[in-house]
């Protein structure tokens, strides 16, 4: 078991706070991705776990004991580092057996267990190479394999693709979310900024943002019901356009009037009161459709990039502010320099009120969180949307999907 | 005041001699092949292939007068007598492996080849590593790197100071024989101790290069990738572990360029010895022998020619091996 406590943990150098005030509690087994623009502390987060960073406030616990002036080695950890750290003087096979070593473990078990890593990774061919002699791909691996070896309660890994190149960097995600499957007993950390990674990877996600937690949650829990505008637009490609409003009706469902006089109808509750309250209306781009409904966004296409599965649209293009953009499935031909109206499920908008949302605005107590389906409350969990209590349902071999809305 | 004026005009006309050389002959070699016209492209590739020569020219010229001939010379003196009027063979060459002075000669080297590049290069990755962890490194550093500015001469100067004997009872001056007689030892006259006074010697140079070595390995460490250091760290590594598992082995290549320059340095080594012994009392090394029978007393060129061959047959094979390394430190 390897639970993990942060409590109150803080970051500076000298007069610089870099974070403070981090609480999160890691369960044993759990995924965690750490997320965040750059500079946001994401790696120092992960480096001070490690025990390569000092932690200068609050508390580390792992396993329940304080672990901030351990040394790294007695942690109980592993790293996998971006630039793979690998030793270039060592063969495959004695980086991997470098920390056995030190250990002062026999030949014999160091052998067993670099020749267990190297079959679990596919590297047996490559065991007397020197670094130099592998590919990006193989490189990585190895230093996968260096944690591997060691069996630590707890993996971290310092954006560990970001050196790969895009087909390479698919594969070794899927090794890796392999690799916990096989080791459902031990802890991952990930640092990304690739979303993908992390909506892929993360049993939960962490967005670090201004020194500080922003949301922690399930993937699609951050993208179903992000915390605040940064990190509504944080998740999810293109980010969630932000069309400014006031409300004009309250009650179980809002109705906000937009600045170009649109009216928008949000399955988010209201009280009494909030009348007239400037909002933020966030509609993601892949949330707008062209069916005719209830417009929420019209405006004249500066832009369209065809995807070929997608066609962005951009309006606004040389506004001041952001570009609103709308991702429609399919391929739309001929809709460059034409005015058009979109519209958007009243389930998927979201509202934000001085940059936080309004589904929060009586704290985090929200129903527990169930993927928006089909069923017309079902947008913000309030009823249960798997049925049987497992998703989509196969009959003969072809899936019967209960929904998604998309 | 005139040997000044001809001094800044010699100056003058050798820079714009340069200046002309590679204007002028670029310029000439673009008017012969002009770079346009129907056969552009062949007078373009016809041009390319001249040029370097004309660029490295002057320098292939005053390598082979100042370098490849001497070299030559001295070969064909060292088959000579004294004073170059009879053609001996290789009689000089015969005489050298029997001589006890020159045999003296090249066990002093190779001594000096073992200790002083070992040594140099030891205390110099120490000092890179011990001050790269400190606040007042740098000082430490450039106290380190001074005597690199010294002279051999000076520096042998300096020593010999340090190593200065008076008598017992008097006052000494030496500041070896000072710290002896303070812990109520007897003054020794240290550059005339058999055996001994060789490293007395060797010191001085290990004194010298230790700076050297301090440098280039300095630059060396902080190449090292950080992420290396911090796997290692992770994996349990101590700090002496670091340095010599982690550390020490990705450096090796510059280790042997500093390695490999202090031991030419070495081979060569003339100024301390003929300063401090003169090569007297056992402490003799090859080109200082080679001075003393070149130029003192009744000059013999011959042996001396044939010594220096023998001192540039040693250096050469370890130069290029310098070389070869430095070059694969590059790529």
């Amino acid at each position: 078991m390897a639970d993990l406590r942060l409590t109150n943990v803080a970051k500076s150098y000298g007069d610089v706070d870099v974070l403070r005030d981090i609480d999160l509690t890691i369960t044993s087994g759990e995924f965690i991705v750490f997320v965040g623009p750059s500079g946001c502390g994401k790696s120092t987060l992960l480096r001070m776990i490690a025990g390569l960073e000092q932690i200068t406030g609050g508390t580390l616990e792992i396993d329940g004991q304080v672990m901030n002036d351990i040394p790294p080695s007695q942690r109980g950890i592993a790293m996998v580092f971006q630039s793979y750290a690998l030793y270039p003087h060592m063969t495959v096979r004695d980086n991997m057996a470098f920390a056995l070593k030190i250990a002062g473990q026999s030949k014999d078990q160091i052998r067993a267990a670099t020749d267990r890593a190297g079959k679990m990774l596919q590297l047996t061919p490559y065991l007397d190479r020197l670094p130099k002699a592998l590919s990006g791909g193989q490189r990585q691996r190895v230093a996968i394999g260096r944690a591997i070896v060691r069996d630590p309660k707890v993996y971290l890994f310092d954006e560990p693709l970001s050196n790969l190149d895009a087909a390479l960097r698919v594969a070794t995600r899927i090794e890796i979310a392999q690799l916990k499957a096989s080791m459902p007993d031990r802890t991952m950390i990930y640092v990304t900024h690739d979303q993908t990674e992390a909506m892929t990877l993360a049993d939960r996600i962490v967005v670090l943002a201004g020194g500080g937690i922003a949301q922690v949650g399930a993937p699609l829990e951050l993208y179903e019901r992000p915390v605040n505008e940064f990190v509504a637009q944080f998740i999810g490609s293109p980010a969630m356009n932000l069309l400014p409003g006031r409300v004009k009706a309250t009650g179980p469902m809002t109705t906000v009037t937009l600045d170009g006089g649109l009216e928008a109808q949000v399955a988010i509750p209201t009280r009494p009161g909030d009348e007239g309250m400037e909002v933020n209306l966030g509609v993601r781009p892949e949330d707008m459709r062209e069916d005719g409904g209830a417009s929420v966004f019209e405006g004249t296409v500066d832009l369209t990039e065809a995807l070929g599965e997608v066609t962005l649209l951009y309006f606004g293009t040389n506004a001041e502010t952001a570009p609103i953009i709308a991702k429609l499935p399919g391929i739309h031909p001929g809709l460059n320099g034409r005015r058009v109206r979109l519209s958007a499920d009243p389930q998927a908008l979201h509202l934000f009120h001085k940059g936080q949302s309004l589904l929060y605005r009586d704290g985090a107590d929200l129903p527990p969180y169930q993927p928006r389906m089909a069923s017309p409350s079902g947008s913000m969990g309030s009823t249960p949307a798997f049925p049987d209590g497992g998703g989509d349902r196969i009959e003969d071999g072809v899936i019967k999907p209960v929904g998604p809305v998309r | 005041m005139e040997l000044l004026w001809l001094a800044v005009s010699t100056i003058a006309i050798g820079v714009f001699g340069c200046v002309a050389w590679f204007w002028g002959s670029n310029w000439l070699l673009d008017r012969i092949y002009p770079p346009r016209g129907a056969n552009a492209g062949q007078n373009i590739r016809r041009a390319n292939q001249i040029r370097p020569w004309l660029f490295l020219g002057p320098a292939l010229i005053f390598l082979t007068m100042y370098l490849v001939y001497p070299v030559l010379d001295s070969f064909w003196r060292s088959l000579f007598n004294s004073n170059g009027t009879r053609f001996v063979g290789t009689d000089n060459y015969t005489w050298l492996m029997r001589d006890a002075k020159f045999r003296e000669s090249m066990l002093n080297n190779m001594l000096w080849l073992l200790v002083v590049p070992a040594l140099a290069t030891l205390f110099g990755l120490l000092a890179a590593q011990l001050t790269d962890r400190i606040r007042w490194g740098n000082i430490g550093k450039s106290l380190i790197f001074m005597p690199m500015a010294i002279s051999f001469v000076g520096a042998g100067v300096i020593w010999k100071f340090i190593y200065e004997y008076r008598a017992s009872g008097e006052t000494q001056i030496g500041l070896l024989n000072w710290i002896v007689t303070q812990f109520g030892g007897e003054p020794q006259i240290w550059l005339t101790l058999p055996g001994w006074n060789n490293f007395f010697l060797m010191i001085v140079l290990v004194w010298i290069q230790t700076g050297f070595a301090m440098v280039i390995l300095s630059a060396a460490l902080r190449g090292i990738p950080e992420e290396t250091i911090e796997a290692a760290i992770l994996d349990g590594a101590s700090p002496l572990q670091v340095f010599f598992k982690i550390k020490v082995p990705q450096i090796m290549g510059t280790i042997a360029v500093v390695w490999t320059t202090i031991t030419i340095v070495v081979l060569k080594v003339f100024d301390i010895v003929f300063v401090m012994t003169n090569g007297q009392w056992g402490t003799q090394v090859l080109a200082n022998l080679m001075y003393d029978w070149m130029f003192r007393g009744t000059p013999d060129y011959g042996r001396g020619s044939a010594i220096a061959i023998v001192l540039m047959i040693l250096v050469t094979p370890i130069m290029v091996w310098n070389i070869w390394n430095a070059r694969k430190e590059v790529r």
